[in-house]
């Protein structure tokens, strides 16, 4: 059995990376993430990866596409206020196709906020951030356990779907330290790679699985890289048709793939009546509340998101087929409660536990919702 | 022991969260269930600090405290700020150059010369959140001594070993001699 190790869920979060095969960290620091450049800088050079700090937030997430486009898996992580200026890059990355892992540890905003205060005030911006229809992968951890693992989950699908993914952490969990035992093994996927990259090849010939095969730029292809609507050579087009296909295409090879990508957890939901929804640090609070509730006689599970983006909507709606009431818990004032409200409709009571004052949501305020008589 | 929430709280730069850290890690070694974490403002130094570290033989949810089974305060400011609404069980170990307010009047208070052990006996005021943790396993015996060595000597810096371990001698020293306690 692996030896069990105090750590810190940044920490944490790189060490997950590192297995992932992350051998690139650009970043910025800012709390609440600092720790996670802290760590990079110190362990990339020990596995033969590098460390850079840039002169901002855009131009790390800059740095990091292009070390990923010369065939190194790259990071970057950053806190709301950085995780703006990443936006028009973020979009780049969706449309040119750059398997990427950006980390936000969320904290509290609006602006620079409360730096050392937690928040999930995000959601929104990391579905909706860059601008434009483009896919999206989040990821939310509630232990420093699932940082390690779910950092191997960001960088898995980044590179599966040559997507970038949103590691969407929040202060809560990027500053817990817990004890954990590090798995002496995890599942390492490669992006689709050109067997012989030769200078005629399309950079984006198609697949039948919507995801291109991609060159490592200096390998043998050179090819142009885009932020505008291409052909499958990489250079910009104005043809309606291609633009149309190219899109759709994006959309396409993750909505295709939704079964691979989403991931929920559900505890006590066999017969509970009413549930709480929750996700990242927030999870932590939901689960104390629902044992307690439990030990009350109350018939109340949880069910959490593991996969923000896109929504568990199919395991959502069957998992509140019989529940009568759902508590929504979220730091914020209101954000993924309206998905909620999307997928189970009018006829379900959904009370809402927000927090925007940047102290923590607690067991107390949420069984407070749970026990409430509607 | 089911679950102890042990809630530190100083100024920044007092090494309260590396005291959290250590318990942590000694908590971690002998084989219990532990969360910390830490409140602070963007100050690097000054202000009042918290933290916090939740022992258990049990899985732990909430990761915050909540009802504390123990406080201990090193300045007055972070006293006066973190001691209200202290469940009456609740142990207070505080420095004993502080003054306990109204609020703790009704708690189990020990008062300990931890800054000034610190500062006279082992000879360095910094090591003052050594002396704290060395004195805090004495009174609430979380884990073994040994552990809690190893813990130590895990988050210090290369060089300050002999130091470290005069801080947690003199540290237990304060529990072992019984006076104020």
């Amino acid at each position: 059995m692996a030896k069990t190790v105090l750590m810190q869920g940044n920490e944490a979060c790189v060490e997950g990376a590192i297995a992932a095969g992350m051998r690139f960290y650009a970043g910025y620091p800012i709390t609440p993430s600092t720790e996670i450049a802290e760590v990079s800088a110190v362990r990339l050079p020990k596995v033969g990866g590098k460390f850079i700090q840039m002169e901002d937030e855009i131009a790390s997430i800059a740095c990091a596409i292009g070390a990923s486009v010369a065939g190194v898996k790259s990071m970057t992580a950053t806190s709301g206020p950085g995780f703006s200026l990443k936006q028009e890059n973020l979009g780049y990355a969706c449309l040119a196709e750059v398997p990427l892992v950006v980390v936000d540890v969320q904290r509290s905003g609006p602006s620079t906020g409360l730096p050392t205060s937690p928040s999930q005030g995000d959601v929104m911006m990391a579905k909706w951030g860059t601008h434009g229809d483009h896919p999206i992968i989040a990821i939310a951890p509630s232990s420093v356990k699932e940082c390690y693992t779910l950092a191997v989950r960001c960088f898995n699908l980044a590179e599966k779907y040559r997507t970038p993914v949103i590691f969407l952490m929040d202060e809560i969990i990027g500053h817990l330290r817990e004890g954990i035992e590090i798995p002496e093994n995890v599942e390492v996927i490669n992006r689709p790679t050109v067997e012989n990259p030769h200078p005629k090849r399309p950079a984006y010939a198609p697949t039948d699985n919507l995801i291109p095969a991609m060159a490592p730029f200096g390998e043998g292809q050179r090819y142009n890289i885009t932020g505008l609507l291409h052909d499958e050579s990489g250079f910009p087009t104005n043809d309606t048709k291609i633009a149309g296909d190219l899109v759709t295409r994006l959309m396409k090879k993750i909505e295709n793939n939704y079964d691979d990508i989403v991931e929920v957890e559900e505890t006590h939901m066999e017969d509970a009546e009413v549930a709480v929804f929750c996700f990242g640090g927030t999870a932590r609070a939901a689960s104390s509340a629902v044992e307690t509730a439990r030990k009350k006689g109350i018939k109340c599970g949880m069910f959490r998101p593991i996969t923000i983006w896109p929504f568990a909507d199919k395991e959502l709606k069957e998992a509140m087929k019989n529940v009568k009431k759902i508590v929504v818990a979220e730091h914020n004032w209101g954000q993924l409660v309206n998905e909620v409200r999307r997928v189970v409709g009018n006829d379900k009571i959904i009370e809402f536990v927000g927090k925007i004052d940047g102290t923590v949501i607690t067991p107390d305020e949420i069984l407070a919702k749970i026990e409430k008589e509607d | 022991m089911s679950q102890m929430e042990i809630r530190l709280a100083g100024s920044g730069g007092q090494g309260i969260i590396l005291a959290t850290v250590i318990l942590a890690e000694a908590a971690v070694i002998a084989g219990k269930h532990t969360a910390q974490s830490q409140s602070y403002g963007p100050e690097a130094r000054g202000g009042a600090c918290k933290a916090e570290v939740i022992v258990s033989d049990e899985e732990i949810g909430f990761t915050k405290v909540r009802t504390p089974s123990f406080l201990m305060a090193l300045t007055q400011k972070s006293l006066d700020k973190y001691s209200a609404n202290l469940p009456a069980d609740c142990l207070v170990l505080i420095d004993d150059t502080l003054t306990a307010p109204d609020s703790i009047k009704n708690n189990k208070v020990v008062k300990l010369p931890i800054l000034h052990t610190a500062a006279e006996k082992v000879g360095k005021l910094m090591t003052a959140n050594i002396v704290a943790v060395a004195a805090i396993n004495g009174l609430l015996n979380i884990v073994d001594d040994e552990s809690l060595k190893t813990a130590v000597f895990m988050h210090i810096p290369k060089g300050t070993e002999a130091l470290n371990q005069k801080a947690l001698e003199e540290g237990l020293s304060l529990i072992k001699k019984g006076e104020n306690i």
